[in-house]
C-alpha cells in the first residue's frame, strides 16, 4: 500500500511502485482528467501537480509520489473555477479539449511561481502539444489568468 | 439549401433508376424524424427527431456528428436555438440513436468530382443522385468539412417545428388562441408580453400534437444567434476535466487491452509465447486482426507485459525491404512513364514560335494524423449484442464493422460516440472496432477498452499519401512582353478514395484518384493540363485534414510563384491577374494581401509569401511572414482571409482557420513519415515533431462576406495554403526555392 494525497483526500493505492502516477490516477483512482498522450513526457497531456510543481505523470513512478500531495484538473479549483479555468472559458481556448487539462495544470503551476510571465517565460514553461492549434487564444488566456490572479475583475 | 422541388422534378426526369432508390428522400419531412425517435426520457417530451424539451427547461438537440474540436455541437445547437427562440443557457446536446434521419447527405454529395460551389444542370443532377444514394447508404459521418452545410437547413426546420408545436401546446394549456402567443427567450408569452409558460412547463401539454411542415423560417435580419460568436457548449466540461473522451470511458468490470501490430507494412503474427505464463492481473493474450493483444485489469500492465513478458514472432511479409528511397524511385518512374488514371485539359493549347520553359518537381511525404488522443475503442459483446463506446467519425461505418466482426446483424450493434481527442480523418477508419470486438468476443459480457500506445498509433496510421508532381509552364517569348501560354502537371500519389472503401467496407478498388487532389484551378490559365497517376503500393493511406488539397495546394501554389517570378511579376499581382473573373477569390486574395501589409518593406532575412486555395466550398488565402536566421526558419506571422459563405459562428470559423494553419504548419516544417526495412521509422512526438507554443506564429483571421449562399466548410480549408505560403516566403526572404516537404533550409535549390 502506498499512501498519497490526491485533490486534498488521503488515498491508499495497492499498485506496483514503478506504475506511473498517470495510470494510478486513471485506473486505480478513477481520476481521468489527466490524459495519456505520448507516454514519454513529451506532450504534457498528463500534467498534474506534485507538491505544487507541474509534473508529467506518465513518467512519474508511484513510489516517487508516496506521501506527496497530488492535484489534478478535477481538484484544481477546489470546488470552484480556478483563475486559469476562468480565463480559459473567457478566451474560449479548447477545441477538441484533450490536451487542455495538461495545459491548464502547467499554466497554474507557472503562475504560482511567476505571477507575471513574459511571452518568453510562457514559451519556456508550456512545452505541451496541442494538435488543434489553440496556441493563440491559449497565450491570451495565460496573460488573462495572470491578470485575474493579480486582482483584475 | 439545395433540396428544392426543382430537384424532385429533375429526379422524375431521371426515371426508373432513381425511383428505385426512393424519391421520398427529396422531402425535408423525411429528415425531421418522429417525436419518439430521440431517446425521450420520462421527464422529457420529443418535439421531433432532433429536439426534446425537459421538465428542467433544458432543450436537448440531437447532434449526430463527432465533436472533434471543430465546434459542431455548438454550431448545430445554434441553428435549433435560433428558430426556437430559445435561451442559449438552456441548450444541451446529445448523441442520438442510429437512424437514417441523422445521416450526413452532403459528405457523399461532396464525394463527386466537382468543386462544391460549381453548379449547372448536370452537376445538380449528379449531386441530387448522390444525395439519394446517401439516403440509402445511411452514413452518419463527420468529415469533408460538410456538417454545417448538411445540417443548416434540417436543424433550422427542426427548431422552427419545435417552436410551433410548443406554441400550440401552450395555447391548449392556457386556453389562449395560438395567434396571440409568441416565444421570447425560451418562454411562451402573450403578444402583450405576459408570461404563459416556460418550455419545461409544457412537457405534459404537448400530448399528441404533431409537427406541421414546412414551417416558416426566420429572415436573416432577425437572427439572434446565427452570425454571432456564441460561447461553445463544450468548453466548460473541457476546462474542468469532466469531458469524456474514448479513453475515459469507465464501465463496470472494465478490462483494458494493449496491442502490438506487425512492425513491417503487410506483416503478420506468426506466433507468440507468454514466458512463464500469465501474471496476476493479465487475463488473456490473443491473436487479433493485424496483431497481438494482451487483456488485463490495467492497461499499463498489459502494455508492459507485451514488451517484456511475451515472445512474439512476426512474419515480415512481402514488403520487408520496402523503404522510402525505393518508393520515391517507383514514384519517379510513374511520373515519367505511368498511365494517367485521369487526364483533363482546359483551354486551348498554343504553340508559340519561341517559348521559355519553366519546370519544377515537388515532393510531399507520408504524414501521420497524430491525434492527441491515441486510437482506442471499448467494446462489449453479450447475448448476440454488441455495444461500442468510442471517439469515432462515423458510427454507421463502426456499426457495419462491428456487426461483421461479431457476426451479428447491424440492428444488434449500438455505438456511443464520445468526445474525440482529435480526428482529422483518422477516426473514420474501422480498424479499432475490429480489434476491440475481437477482444470483447474473447471476454464475453465484459467491456474491453483497446488503447494503442503512441508508438502503435504513429506506426499504424492510414497516412496522408506521399505525392510527387512535376509542373511545366510554357511562356511565349515570341511577341514583346513574355506571356504564359499554358501549364501542365503530372502528379503521382496513392489515393485514399481508392483505398478507404476497400479497407473499411470491403468495396472493390477502383484505381481512381482522390477527388480533391484533381479539382480544377481557379486561375484563368490559357491552357491547363492535368495528368493524375494513381500510385499503387502497400502503405495504407487515408483521409488527412484537407486530404488531396494538402499536397496539391503546395505543388500548385509554389509553382504559380515560380511562374510569376519567371514573368517578372509580383506573386500577388500575378494571382490577381489570373483571378480577374473570380470576384470571390479575388476579394479573399486582396483581403489577405492588404491585411498582411503586402508590398511594404521588410528587413533583410524576412520575407512574405502568399497562397490561395479553394476547398470544401470555401476560399482561403494566407500570407506568411518568415524570418531566416542562424537558428533556422521561423514563421512569425500568418494573415488569413476566408470566404466560407454564410457564417453561423464567426468565433468558430476563426478558431478553425487558426487550427488548420497550425496543423498544416506542423506538416510544412516537420511532418515526415519514412520507411526503412519495411517499417515506419517514426514512433512518437520525439521524432515526429509538431508545432508547439514557442513556434506558433501570430495569426490574424479575416472573414470575407461575399454574399454567397453556399455554405462552405471550415474544418479543413485553413490547412492547404500554409505550406506554399511559407515556402514562397522563404523564396522571398532568401531566393531559395524549397520544393520538398517538409521545408528544410539545407535542401534549398
Amino acid at each position: 500500500m502506498i499512501r498519497l494525497t490526491v485533490n486534498g483526500q488521503a488515498r491508499e493505492v495497492d499498485a506496483p511502485g514503478d506504475k506511473p502516477l498517470l495510470w494510478v490516477l486513471r485506473e486505480d483512482l478513477n481520476i481521468v482528467g489527466p490524459k495519456f498522450g505520448c507516454g514519454v513526457a513529451t506532450c504534457g497531456a498528463c500534467t498534474v501537480h506534485v507538491d505544487g510543481e507541474a509534473k508529467r505523470s506518465c513518467v512519474q513512478p508511484l513510489s516517487d509520489a508516496a506521501g506527496k500531495s497530488i492535484v489534478t484538473i478535477e481538484g484544481l479549483g477546489d470546488g470552484k473555477l480556478h483563475a486559469v479555468q476562468r480565463a480559459w472559458i473567457e478566451q474560449q481556448v479548447p477545441q477538441c479539449g484533450y490536451c487542455q487539462p495538461g495545459f491548464i495544470m502547467a499554466t497554474a503551476a507557472l503562475l504560482a511561481r511567476n505571477p507575471k510571465p513574459t511571452d518568453r517565460d510562457i514559451d519556456e514553461a508550456l512545452t505541451n502539444i496541442c494538435r488543434c492549434g489553440t496556441y493563440g487564444p491559449l497565450r491570451r488566456a495565460v496573460h488573462r489568468a495572470a491578470a485575474i490572479l493579480g486582482g483584475a475583475p | 439549401m439545395k433540396w428544392t422541388r426543382r430537384k424532385t422534378i429533375i429526379g422524375g426526369v431521371l426515371g426508373a433508376g432513381f425511383v428505385g432508390i426512393g424519391w421520398w428522400f427529396a422531402h425535408e419531412r423525411d429528415r425531421l424524424g418522429s417525436r419518439t425517435l430521440f431517446n425521450v426520457g420520462k421527464d422529457q417530451v420529443g418535439l421531433n427527431g432532433w429536439v426534446k424539451v425537459s421538465r428542467d427547461n433544458s432543450v436537448t438537440v440531437a447532434v449526430p456528428r463527432a465533436e472533434m474540436g471543430q465546434g459542431i455541437y455548438t454550431t448545430l445547437a445554434m441553428l435549433v436555438a435560433e428558430e426556437m427562440d430559445a435561451r442559449w443557457d438552456q441548450m444541451k446536446v446529445e448523441d442520438p440513436p442510429h437512424h437514417p434521419v441523422y445521416r450526413n447527405i452532403d459528405i457523399l454529395v461532396d464525394g463527386l468530382p466537382f468543386s462544391p460551389e460549381q453548379t449547372g444542370t448536370f452537376i445538380d443532377i449528379a449531386r441530387w443522385g448522390m444525395g439519394k444514394a446517401g439516403g440509402v447508404l445511411g452514413v452518419a459521418a463527420t468529415g469533408g468539412s460538410s456538417s454545417t452545410r448538411d445540417g443548416y437547413h434540417p436543424m433550422r426546420v427542426a427548431g422552427a417545428v419545435a417552436r410551433e408545436l410548443l406554441l400550440r401546446a401552450a395555447s391548449r394549456k392556457a386556453g389562449v388562441p395560438v395567434t396571440q402567443l409568441t416565444v421570447v427567450d425560451g418562454e411562451v408569452r402573450r403578444r402583450d408580453g405576459a408570461r404563459v409558460a416556460s418550455f419545461g412547463e409544457l412537457v405534459d401539454a404537448v400530448g399528441d400534437l404533431q409537427p406541421v411542415m414546412p414551417p416558416p423560417l426566420k429572415k436573416s435580419a432577425d437572427f439572434k444567434f446565427i452570425g454571432k460568436p456564441v460561447a461553445r457548449l463544450d468548453v466548460p466540461a473541457k476546462v474542468n476535466g469532466s469531458a469524456t473522451f474514448g479513453i475515459d470511458v469507465r464501465l463496470p468490470d472494465l478490462l483494458y487491452a494493449s496491442v502490438r501490430h506487425a512492425p513491417t507494412v503487410g506483416g503478420s503474427l506468426k506466433g507468440f509465447t507468454a514466458r512463464g505464463g500469465l501474471p496476476k492481473g493479465i487475463e488473456k493474450v490473443l491473436s487479433i486482426p493485424g496483431g497481438l493483444a494482451v487483456i488485463g485489469k490495467s492497461w499499463w500492465q498489459a502494455n508492459q507485459f507485451l514488451d517484456s513478458g511475451v515472445d512474439i514472432a512476426w512474419d515480415a511479409g512481402p514488403h520487408a525491404k520496402l523503404d522510402s528511397a525505393s518508393l520515391w524511385k517507383q514514384y519517379e518512374q510513374s511520373l515519367e512513364k505511368g498511365d494517367a488514371a485521369l487526364t483533363r485539359t482546359l483551354g486551348t493549347e498554343a504553340k508559340p514560335d519561341k517559348a521559355q520553359i519553366v519546370e519544377a518537381t515537388y515532393r510531399a511525404p507520408y504524414l501521420a494524423h497524430a491525434t492527441m488522443e491515441p486510437m482506442n475503442c471499448t467494446a462489449r459483446v453479450e447475448g448476440g449484442k454488441v455495444e461500442l463506446w468510442m471517439p469515432d467519425q462515423s458510427p454507421s461505418l463502426m456499426r457495419m464493422a462491428a456487426a461483421k466482426a461479431a457476426d451479428v446483424s447491424q440492428a444488434d450493434v449500438t455505438v456511443h460516440t464520445t468526445f474525440l481527442g482529435g480526428g482529422f480523418g483518422r477516426r473514420a477508419e474501422v480498424d479499432l472496432v475490429r480489434e476491440a470486438v475481437a477482444c470483447a468476443l474473447a471476454m464475453p459480457g465484459r467491456p474491453v477498452q483497446v488503447l494503442w500506445s503512441r508508438e502503435e498509433d504513429m506506426r499504424n496510421d492510414p497516412y496522408r499519401p506521399m505525392a510527387l508532381a512535376r509542373w511545366r509552364a510554357e511562356i511565349d517569348t515570341s511577341r514583346g512582353q513574355p506571356a504564359l501560354a499554358g501549364v501542365a502537371k503530372r502528379q503521382v500519389a496513392q489515393s485514399p478514395a481508392d483505398q478507404f472503401p476497400n479497407r473499411n467496407i470491403g468495396l472493390p478498388r477502383q484505381g481512381k484518384p482522390e477527388g480533391n487532389a484533381v479539382e480544377n484551378p481557379p486561375y484563368a490559365f490559357p491552357f491547363y493540363k492535368l495528368e493524375s497517376i494513381v500510385a499503387d503500393g502497400p502503405v495504407p493511406v487515408g483521409f488527412w485534414r484537407s486530404v488531396g488539397h494538402s499536397h496539391t495546394a503546395f505543388f500548385d501554389e509554389c509553382f504559380l510563384d515560380e511562374v510569376a517570378v519567371a514573368l517578372k511579376k509580383d506573386p500577388f499581382a500575378y494571382r490577381r491577374e489570373l483571378l480577374k473573373d473570380k470576384p470571390r477569390h479575388l476579394k479573399v486574395l486582396e483581403t489577405a494581401a492588404k491585411e498582411s501589409g503586402w508590398g511594404s518593406p521588410l528587413p533583410a532575412g524576412l520575407g512574405r509569401g502568399i497562397a490561395l486555395r479553394a476547398s470544401f466550398g470555401s476560399i482561403v488565402a494566407q500570407v506568411a511572414e518568415v524570418s531566416l536566421t542562424a537558428a533556422g526558419l521561423r514563421v512569425n506571422k500568418v494573415t488569413c482571409a476566408v470566404d466560407c459563405g454564410p457564417v453561423v459562428n464567426p468565433a468558430i470559423v476563426r478558431a478553425q482557420m487558426e487550427s488548420g494553419i497550425i496543423y498544416g504548419l506542423s506538416a510544412a516544417l516537420y511532418g515526415e513519415i519514412t520507411l526503412a526495412d519495411g517499417a515506419v521509422e517514426q514512433a512518437n512526438f520525439t521524432d515526429y515533431n509538431v508545432v508547439r507554443l514557442a513556434d506558433a506564429p501570430a495569426i490574424s483571421v479575416h472573414i470575407v462576406d461575399s454574399g454567397a449562399s453556399f455554405i462552405g466548410g471550415v474544418g479543413e480549408p485553413g490547412t492547404p495554403p500554409i505550406a506554399p505560403a511559407v515556402a514562397n516566403a522563404v523564396f522571398a526572404a532568401s531566393g531559395k526555392r524549397l520544393r520538398d516537404l517538409p521545408l528544410k533550409l539545407g535542401k534549398a535549390a
